[in-house]
């Protein structure tokens, strides 16, 4: 379902230019609007359509297997944390709105910034742990034995056939 | 040409390709690094590249160690029951043991991951499948992975890696352009982690005309996670092991929580079950030990996925199809039918506007399914990739060389599609391997071992001509003719990629022959191909910048599918029935390939050299 642009309401701002994964969304010279310059490149992921702050981008269903006439629309909103879709059939007769969460928290701010955390000591650095570990990859009452290893599972390597 | 050549220096972790394994990389790196510098080249924009672009809504690969669900070993044993076990165990079992620690940090940056009221654990799709509202899933790693970086640069499309000229086979970084401005870029690191993705697109796809965008994987994964490995001189493994995927049919749309979560099933056009009566004939060709019918079915042992596509291909061609997916009965569930939509609405939209525009409602019609065009990638429920180093406590001498996912060439690393051996790590497995990768880079430099790189403004010039080389082309010869495309001097990237899809199709196992090739075949299509790949290197034209991107971008699949021919040709046996067949050996053989394959493609020749790598199984240790 390649995209296409509403002469309408696109401004050329150029925010699906900076996001299409492709790089299909492009600035038409005349009119200076977006376009999809390769539909037969286009994943239909709807990056360009979510972006576009007009909703000036909707998408018409690859002509190869598509009939025209059903309707997919989408708005996702980063400060409410939820993306809400909404799906026509050709025919009519099925018309769902469906609303999922985007995120739990307020949009970036549980990621840390590795450049503030400790430095790992030397004894980290020389282990098989990763950041953050061995948080997460043990049952919490193990005693504390941390990452899993050949000898902690009781498994060897053999060479050829397993079974 | 105006371009200009911007150049950045002392770099010392570059991540090239920054999807899911490339964003884990660059977050990881800054834990290990504080004072190196660490630089992403990405050709899309970061916040919405590589195979999760449109979001997931599953994360496919975690153990759920921590409530007693899994340990490593069973995801193990699990991968290699799937891949008729030609897999790195000792790779496999270091991602299973670290992957739980991403998906749980995912969870605290915010992903909406959700719960099993009664346990408190993640809600199960599968055994490894956890169901996520993960829409904005590339968006949250590409902030983790831009805190840590000192800097992005997105739109640059990067086509060689950068070889030292003082010590043979080491990295130095890697060369590229913008696909906005045009300028010529240069990458100047200690390092190189290549995120890059997989290839889709280097077959003949099932769709046409404008459907060709409708692949699989995702169109811009143009394989250059192989493409830039190989030129470089490092060795591949498996990458015969090409993917087939049952999915909805012309949507592609995943079937993963269909069958596991909403339990829908499949049946042949008469509404019959139709697996089990290919799998007698087809235990006679792989061996008892991969297919026990008496006993796999009542055990719940999971059959091998590429052994289910056997027996949907020759249901199909039996004259029974199409095969239905049967939701019928699931979607009378009004919450199981919600699930069944936004499944589609979080990973595959276009499976959801196909169904809106042919009016299939799957609560009152079985929608239909069909098998995939073959795809070469490293990271779903196949392992071809880049020959890599182990980890120190896990890996015998074979597979280990210092430093976790490094390739055979020094420096130079890879998580994700890039990496051989490691089917089953999709999305949270990839960030994990990239996690994995950055922590040894940062070790391989703090080891000296980077130390006295030295690249020439020869080596940098060369490839500035080698890169806008296709622009020449077009300008030289484009006046020659009157108008239109078609010109006996050159050929656009369309027209190359369309030749290059064609003979894989014939060639090496496409949907139009059913997946079946041989080595007579395989001959023919490495002459065809040899011919392309000349073609390509003097007679490639762009029109424009845009153009040019597809160019490198066909670069890279024609080097992808030269690989995965001489590695189809290498394994005299049917491995995968159902992902691919050699019509002269059409029985799985473990006596002489319960083994590896290895290539390596000498970068000054081209010649190609393959040798088989053995095989390593975890076992208990009472089994020793």
């Amino acid at each position: 379902m390649p995209t296409f642009v509403k002469m309408t309401r696109c401004d050329g701002c150029g925010e699906c230019v900076d996001i299409c994964p492709s790089d299909i969304m492009h600035i038409d010279k005349t009119i200076r609007r977006a376009y999809n310059i390769e539909p037969n490149m286009c994943w239909e992921c709807y990056s360009c359509v979510k972006a576009c702050p007009h909703h000036a981008i909707d998408v018409r269903g690859y002509a190869d297997f598509t009939p025209l006439g059903s309707s997919v629309r989408v708005h996702r909103d980063e400060e409410k944390g939820v993306i809400a879709w909404r799906i026509i059939f050709r025919n009519g007769k099925k018309d769902m709105e469906l609303l999922a969460p985007i995120t739990t928290k307020p949009w970036g701010e549980g990621i840390p910034d590795l450049n503030t955390v400790d430095e790992p000591s030397d004894e980290m650095r020389n282990s098989h742990l990763l950041y953050n570990e061995p948080k997460y990859i043990r049952m919490e009452d193990d005693g504390g034995i941390g990452l899993h290893t050949l000898k902690s599972n009781k498994l060897v390597m053999k060479e050829g056939v397993y079974h | 040409m105006a371009y200009q050549t911007i150049i950045e220096d002392n770099i010392d972790v570059l991540v090239a390709g920054a999807g899911l394994g490339g964003t884990g990389a660059a977050f990881e790196a800054r834990y290990w690094g504080k004072d190196k510098k660490i630089i992403i080249a990405e050709k899309a924009n970061i916040d919405r590249s590589g195979a999760v672009a449109q979001g997931l809504y599953a994360i496919n690969c975690y153990m759920g160690t921590r409530f007693g669900e899994n340990n490593p070993e069973d995801h193990v044993r699990y991968a290699r029951m799937d891949l008729m076990g030609m897999v790195r165990e000792d790779l496999l079992f270091d991602m299973a043991r670290h992957v739980d620690s991403a998906v749980h940090q995912f969870e605290e940056w915010g992903m909406p991951i959700m719960k099993n009221q009664e346990t408190g654990a993640y809600l199960r799709e599968g055994r490894w499948q956890i169901m996520i509202h993960g829409e904005s899933y590339k968006p949250m790693v590409a902030e983790a992975a831009k805190k840590s970086a000192d800097k992005v640069f997105n739109r640059i499309c990067v086509t060689h890696l950068l070889m030292d000229e003082s010590q043979e086979n080491r990295v130095g970084g890697a060369v590229g352009f913008n696909v906005r401005t045009g300028n010529y870029h240069v990458f100047k690191s200690k390092t190189v982690i290549v995120g890059a993705g997989g290839a889709s697109n280097i077959y003949k796809p099932r769709s046409v005309g404008e459907g060709a965008g409708r692949v699989w994987y995702a169109p811009w994964s143009s394989g250059s996670a192989y493409g830039l490995m190989i030129e470089a001189g490092a060795k591949m493994t498996q990458m015969e092991n090409k993917i087939v995927l049952a999915r909805f049919k012309d949507g592609y749309g995943p079937v993963g929580a269909y069958f596991l979560h909403l339990k829908t099933y499949t049946q042949n056009c008469d509404g019959e079950e139709y697996e089990s009566k290919w799998f007698p004939a087809l235990a006679e060709m792989v061996g008892k030990e991969y297919l026990d019918t008496e006993n796999q079915h009542f055990s719940h042992m999971p059959i091998p996925t590429c052994l289910r596509n056997h027996a949907f291909i020759n249901e199909v061609n039996s004259g029974k199809g199409p095969i239905h997916m049967v939701t019928m009965e699931a979607f009378q569930d009004p919450h199981l039918e919600e699930i069944g939509w936004h499944n589609f609405l979080g990973m595959t939209v276009g499976q959801a506007v196909l169904w809106a525009s042919n009016d299939v409602d799957p609560k009152h019609e079985n929608p239909e399914l069909t098998t995939s065009e073959p795809y070469v990638m490293g990271s779903h429920a196949t392992g071809c990739g880049a020959w890599c180093s182990g980890p120190e406590d896990l890996s015998p001498e074979e597979y280990f060389w210092g430093y976790n996912r490094m390739t055979t060439v020094h420096g130079l690393f890879g998580c994700g599609d890039a990496v051989g051996g490691t089917p089953h790590a999709f999305s949270s497995g990839s960030f994990t391997e990239g996690r994995l990768a950055a922590k040894a880079a940062i070790k391989y430099i703090n080891d000296g071992k980077a130390d006295g790189i030295s690249i020439t403004d020869a080596q940098i010039d060369k490839r500035r001509e080698e890169i806008y080389k296709p622009m020449e082309t077009y300008k030289l010869f484009r006046n020659h003719i009157t108008a239109g495309s078609v010109n006996p001097y050159y050929i656009n990237p369309r027209q190359g990629l369309d030749r290059l899809q064609k003979m894989m199709d014939e060639y090496c196992g496409g949907v139009t022959v059913s997946y079946m090739t041989n080595s007579k075949l395989l001959h023919i299509g490495l002459k065809k191909l040899g011919t392309l790949a000349e073609d390509w290197t003097n007679s490639i034209a762009a029109e424009d910048i845009h153009e040019l991107l597809r160019a490198w971008e066909l670069k890279h699949r024609i080097l992808s599918s030269e690989s995965v021919m001489q590695h189809t040709l290498f394994r005299d046996e049917t491995r995968w029935p159902g992902y691919y067949y050699r019509g002269d050996h059409m029985k799985l053989d473990d006596a002489n390939w319960h083994v590896l394959t290895v290539s390596h493609r000498d970068p000054k020749t081209g010649k190609y050299t393959m040798e088989k790598a053995p095989l390593y199984h975890l076992i208990g240790e009472e089994g020793k």
